[in-house]
Order: structure tokens, then C-alpha cells, then sequence
């Protein structure tokens, strides 16, 4: 599956970084404490968090991170934008909440 | 082979450059995915710890066959006790560095988890030195 797939399915808006939009997805990972994904999150997992700042991008990036989804409509940086341009990795938004996207996120990964 | 970095404090908007600068040589040198993953974990999270802890810092990153040595110095604070410091959960971050998701108390404890030879000296009111060894061989401790 890639990150093209779930954004039909899961009716994502793309903020930024399109050139990754093929990437491969591994799994997902929920958590908006960020010393706790550079540790646990796995390469190829997409993101889940309201963390809107271009630190985000740097760990999505030292992780290989497939994309972002940002919660509840929320609206990156523009640095954090810029950033993702950069290193092709997609910002993708969802006006839900982590719990409502997670489970959509996890049935499709799992079904 | 040896790069230099300088770190400020307080510059959220550059944190993670020396990480991500170490990763791409590494790559280059073909290291295994897997200890190259390590070594930029535990360097993210010192390079971040300059940042939110310290006034200013420099990074050393020296690579030779065997291993990848990193120095982190800074003029900053200090650690009054690492023990303490090494726990998980502890922190003494500052709010808005907690409200941007660092500042959790895992720094250290990713870093110990991540590094083969983790060394930590501290000064209170001077700074701070680290210094983590990784080796590229798998020979080290798993």
C-alpha cells in the first residue's frame, strides 16, 4: 500500500512533499512526543501526531519515514512545509482526531 | 574521516542538521541500515539536548573502519546528576520545549539504548560532554 492509496480511502488533503506520494507504508504510528518515535517509530510508517513544527519533518526524514498526517485540520509551519518539499516526504491532513484516523488507518492496513 | 558541527541554543529550526548530515556520509559508506538508524537516534537526541539544554555546543563526528566516534561539548548548564538525568522520564525542559513534544525524559534513555559505548561528563554551570561510540562492524555488544 502507499501513501497515494490511503489518501483516496481515508480522504486526505496533501499539504506538501508530493514527490513521495509513492512511497511504501510499512505501518503507522500515533504519538505526539517526539524523542518517543525517533526511538520506537519503525522505517516506512507513517506519522500520526499534532505536532506542527519542522522538527517533525527532521525526524520523519532520520527515520525514513513514509508520511505525516496532521490531526484535526490542524496547519503545518511554513518551515515545516518547505522542509517536507524538500525531502519529498508528504504532509497529509485530516480534520479528525488521532483516535478516529488511527482506526480507519489501522483497518486498512489490516484488512 | 572527521566533520565539525556547531550547535546554538535554543535553535530549534536547525536541530537535527549534524544528524542528518552524519546519515547521508554514512549511507554513503554503506553502512548497515540497521547501526546507521542507531547512530542517528542517539546523536538526534544529543544534538537536541544542546539545543534545549545548552547555550552553545560543537559536535565531532570521527569515522574509521571499526567505529564512529561522536563528541558533543557544550557551554551550558551542566548535569548536577546524570544518574538521576538517565532516568527515564525525568526532564527539566522547559514548557515550551514540552509543548513542541520534546522534553519527555527519554532523550538520555534512547541514547543509552542506541549507542555501544555512551560516556557522559558534566560540569554544573560549565556544560557538558558526550560521547558515543558505535561500532559498524556488529562486533560489539548487540
Amino acid at each position: 500500500m502507499t501513501v497515494n492509496d490511503i489518501i483516496t480511502k481515508l480522504n486526505l488533503s496533501v499539504l506538501g512533499g508530493e514527490q513521495g506520494l509513492k512511497k511504501e507504508i510499512s505501518g503507522a504510528y500515533t504519538c505526539d512526543l517526539l524523542s518517543d518515535v525517533m526511538g520506537n517509530v519503525d522505517d516506512g510508517n507513517i506519522w500520526i501526531t499534532l505536532q506542527t513544527h519542522k522538527n517533525v519533518m527532521a525526524i520523519a526524514s532520520l527515520r525514513d519515514l513514509s508520511a505525516v498526517i496532521l490531526v484535526k485540520g490542524l496547519q503545518p509551519d511554513a518551515d515545516m512545509l518547505e522542509k517536507a518539499n524538500e525531502e519529498g516526504i508528504p504532509v497529509l491532513s485530516t480534520n479528525e482526531q488521532a483516535f478516529e484516523i488511527s482506526g480507519k488507518l489501522f483497518q486498512l492496513i489490516h484488512s | 574521516m572527521e566533520f565539525n558541527f556547531t550547535v546554538t541554543g535554543g535553535d530549534f529550526i536547525s536541530a537535527g542538521h549534524a544528524s542528518s548530515e552524519v546519515k547521508k556520509v554514512l549511507q554513503k559508506l554503506n553502512v548497515d541500515p540497521k547501526i546507521t538508524r542507531r547512530i542517528v537516534v542517539a546523536l538526534y537526541e544529543a544534538e537536541v539536548n544542546i539545543v534545549a539544554h545548552a547555550y552553545s555546543g560543537t559536535i565531532k563526528a570521527s569515522i574509521d573502519t571499526e567505529k564512529i566516534t561522536l563528541v558533543l561539548d557544550d557551554e551550558g548548564p551542566g548535569i548536577p546528576s546524570i544518574e538521576q538525568a538517565m532516568q527515564e522520564g525525568f526532564s527539566t525542559a522547559s514548557e515550551k520545549v514540552r509543548e513542541m513534544g520534546f522534553g519527555a525524559g527519554m532523550g538520555l534513555p534512547n541514547m543509552s539504548k542506541n549507542a555501544d559505548e555512551l560516556n557522559i561528563t558534566s560540569d554544573v554551570n560549565k556544560g557538558t560532554r558526550v560521547e558515543i561510540i558505535t561500532w559498524l562492524n556488529n562486533k560489539a555488544k548487540a
